[in-house]
């Protein structure tokens, strides 16, 4: 076995403009953080896509699971309350 | 990501969610719970494909030092450059399903994996890598537009992606072909060689027809393929006509006719004992296609030795500082609870 | 459905798509702005000569970088070297035009890259070497590089504004050669017993060429490229041999290696691997009938099968 399995996997997340946030785009594998910004450098943005990366360890990932997605997720669904189309605002009001 | 957890039996509950998922037409995630079926299929597609793109190298790669332009010299040199960036993605979305690269890596270089026929093809002259552009990344696209809607969510945004960064292979190479049949006798005969060569080869990338194709109705079922073999093959030929009409090339088939009714044209059939033939590894480049991937592996392992040597020693150096200073900050508390001043 | 053609899906450009794939846009024409006019003030003969000698260094280290491709150990490196040749090669074909330009002959990139011979080159020695080891690859980029920027630094007052803008744009460019260099250094000097062995025999076989490009440069690039070297070496944990005095080749006087990595299209095997002497002016007659400007006419090709290299 060749030791290529001790270099890590990192995902990478790359903010395209200012204005923007960071959005995942895919991992690599690097043996160190310093390589793994290099690395993710030159192959995520070949073509001018970044003005900033980031990497993280993928183990150092916390995430929820598929099996909480409800619990997770579902409470949020109802607060209707929370987007402005919830509110009606005659149309003569203006600048809202 | 990390390796997604699956339950060994089938969870009723699980499976119903998945159904639904892509009964909604929507992405299956990594974290998600999926048949084993499906996640061992998406690993051997996803791990062929990125196999395709680090061999698909080699081919056009020994041209870059010769290129006849230092425009087409950059433009190679790029392009090929993107077939490693394209394999990364790819090898990146199979890690997701639990694969590790290294793994696939010694499936491919102990033969245990394939990758597209048509890299065991060698390039003859500048023409090729006209043609290559033209039918193999053409026929790439016709292969991965759809894929961008797989039911796979990190491969099908892996081939938007690739999709994205592919559209200029093509063109590059009909553009490149566009000048060589503006150029001297001897290159457009050049081209015309270089398109009885690769014809047939890239019809046979979208693989056997459907009535011979196993695994294809179910990949269809899961939606991890959205059109069969044959669709897609009818696809490339009725895009490709009209511009070998253009650049002024014939197509080497005889049986090539518009077919007024169907509204498509009729084309041969391929040489499917070639395709056979090659797939099984006897093509006239599969020895040394492999050999090269397995020789560079094999020359970069002290490299990668090195690197994890010193990355695992920097943390070590790294720990016993932390250590060190936390001591350090002890001592001084210790100092001030004493009332001694530090 | 968006993808019935195959081009359909890929031109629905929506500003918010791009945006969440951080797509690039937006590239630059390095010499936007720049006037390309010979300025009185500079020696023509002189400013072709000095960009013919840089182009060269950039193009022949272009090729060698070229070799590396499907040879890389790692495939994330393999994008990594690609980004320096084609950062290489675009420095090479900036400052030959230039060069070009500054002759007056009417002689192009492509004429001054495919139609010279060994002697006409003007590239250093260390760039030409055939390729060896990562090790050697590394050792190379880092000396290369190191001197390269603190060239390119100085140049950027050159008065000639092409060439400034040229070194304005490659520092850049050199900056994170030298960064990726100087990290490898450290990697394998401080990594395995065999990684410090190969680094030590790359530093031992090429340290040496160092003269020729420090050779006539003024006292700040000298002691700039002494002061990164020593720091990198340091931090590697390898020895930093002195400075040598006297230049061990004569690249920039046109004598070469019998392995100079010609671009020649018609060349039955990969540059690397040629075998002519120098001075042989076969390497550089071809068709002279064929010009070739920037793209318009591909010249001919060879049908031989290119042999399975390495480097």
């Amino acid at each position: 076995m060749t030791a290529r399995s001790e270099w890590p996997l990192y995902e990478v997340f790359v903010r395209g403009k200012r204005g923007l946030n960071h959005v995942h785009v895919g991992s690599l594998h690097a043996p160190d953080e310093r390589m793994a910004l290099t690395n993710a450098r030159d192959l995520y943005t070949r073509r001018n896509e970044g003005v900033s990366i980031w990497v993280v360890r993928s183990d150092a990932i916390t995430a929820s699971t598929s099996d909480e997605i409800d619990p997770f997720f579902a409470p949020s669904g109802d607060k209707v309350y929370r987007h402005p189309t919830f509110y009606a605002i005659p149309d003569d009001v203006p600048h809202i | 990501m990390p390796v997604p957890e699956s339950g060994a039996e089938p969870q009723t509950a699980a499976q119903t969610r998945f159904d639904h998922t892509l009964a909604r037409d929507q992405r299956i995630e990594p974290r998600d719970w999926m048949p084993e079926g499906y996640r061992a299929t998406l690993v051997r597609q996803i791990a062929q494909h990125a196999h395709s793109e680090i061999i698909g190298m080699q081919p056009e790669g020994e041209w870059i030092t010769r290129a006849p332009s230092l425009r087409r010299k950059a433009i190679l040199f790029a392009k090929v450059q993107d077939e490693a960036g394209h394999g990364l993605y790819l090898y990146s979305a199979a890690e997701t399903l639990g694969a590790d690269r290294a793994d696939l890596t010694e499936r491919l270089i102990s033969g245990r994996q394939k990758y597209s026929s048509i890299f065991n093809y060698p390039t003859l002259s500048y023409a090729d890598v006209g043609v290559i552009g033209w039918f193999v990344d053409g026929a790439a696209i016709c292969n991965q537009v759809p894929l961008c809607r797989s039911s796979y969510g990190p491969y099908a945004r892996a081939m938007v992606r690739i999709c994205k960064e592919e559209s200029f292979h093509q063109r590059q190479g009909y553009e490149l072909l566009l000048t060589m049949m503006r150029g001297s006798e001897k290159q457009r005969a050049q081209v015309q060689d270089a398109v009885d060569r690769w014809w047939w080869p890239s019809l046979m990338m979208f693989g056997p027809p459907d009535g011979n194709s196993p695994n294809s109705e179910r990949s269809m079922a899961w939606r991890i393929k959205r059109h069969s073999n044959d669709e897609l093959r009818q696809r490339f030929v009725d895009m490709t006509v009209p511009q070998a009409e253009r650049l002024g090339v014939t197509l080497p088939d005889p049986e090539l006719v518009w077919n007024e009714e169907r509204e498509v044209w009729d084309f041969g059939t391929p040489d499917w004992s070639e395709l056979q033939r090659v797939i099984s590894g006897d093509g006239p480049c599969n020895q040394a296609r492999v050999e090269r991937r397995r020789q560079a592996h094999e020359d970069g392992a002290w490299v990668r030795e090195a690197a994890a040597a010193h990355a695992a020693r920097q943390q070590d150096r790294q720990a016993a500082q932390d250590q060190q200073a936390a001591q350090d900050r002890q001592t001084a508390q210790t100092a001030q609870l004493k009332g001694v001043p530090a | 459905m968006s993808d019935d053609h195959v081009y359909l899906s890929l031109a629905e450009a929506s500003p918010e798509g791009d945006a969440r794939w951080a797509f690039g846009t937006g590239f630059e024409d390095p010499l936007h702005g720049v006037d390309t006019a010979l300025p009185e003030s500079v020696d023509p003969a002189g400013l072709a000569a000095l960009c013919l000698a840089l182009g060269d260094d950039a193009l022949v280290s272009a090729q060698r970088l070229a070799q590396w491709v499907t040879c890389a150990p790692e495939l994330e490196e393999e994008v990594a070297l690609a980004n320096i040749g084609l950062d290489l090669l675009g420095q090479a074909r900036l400052l030959l035009a230039r060069a070009g330009q500054a002759e007056g002959a009417g002689r192009g990139e492509d004429q001054l890259a495919y139609f010279r011979g060994p002697e006409e080159f003007r590239n250093v020695l260390l760039a030409e070497l055939p390729n060896g080891d990562f090790a050697h690859c590394v050792v190379r980029l880092l000396l290369f590089s190191s001197w390269r920027l603190a060239a390119f630094q100085a140049l950027t007052a050159h008065p000639d504004p092409v060439l400034a803008a040229v070194a304005a744009k490659g520092i850049n460019e050199l900056a994170y050669h030298r960064d990726h260099a100087a990290q490898w250094t450290v990697r394998l000097g401080d990594g395995t017993e065999e990684s410090r062995r190969r680094m030590l025999a790359a530093l031992d076989e090429l340290w040496p060429h160092l003269a020729e490009l420090l050779d006539g440069e003024q006292q700040q690039v000298r002691a700039e490229v002494e002061l990164t070297l020593r720091q990198v070496l340091d931090a590697a944990g390898l020895p930093v041999p002195a400075v040598p005095e006297a230049a061990s080749g004569r690249g920039r006087a046109g004598e070469h290696t019998r392995t100079w990595p010609n671009c020649s299209p018609s060349s039955s095997r990969w540059p690397g691997r040629t075998r002519r002497r120098h001075g042989d002016r076969r390497h550089g007659v071809r068709r002279h009938g064929d010009r070739r400007h920037g793209d318009g006419r591909d010249g001919d090709r060879g049908r031989q099968v290119p042999a399975a290299t390495r480097p």
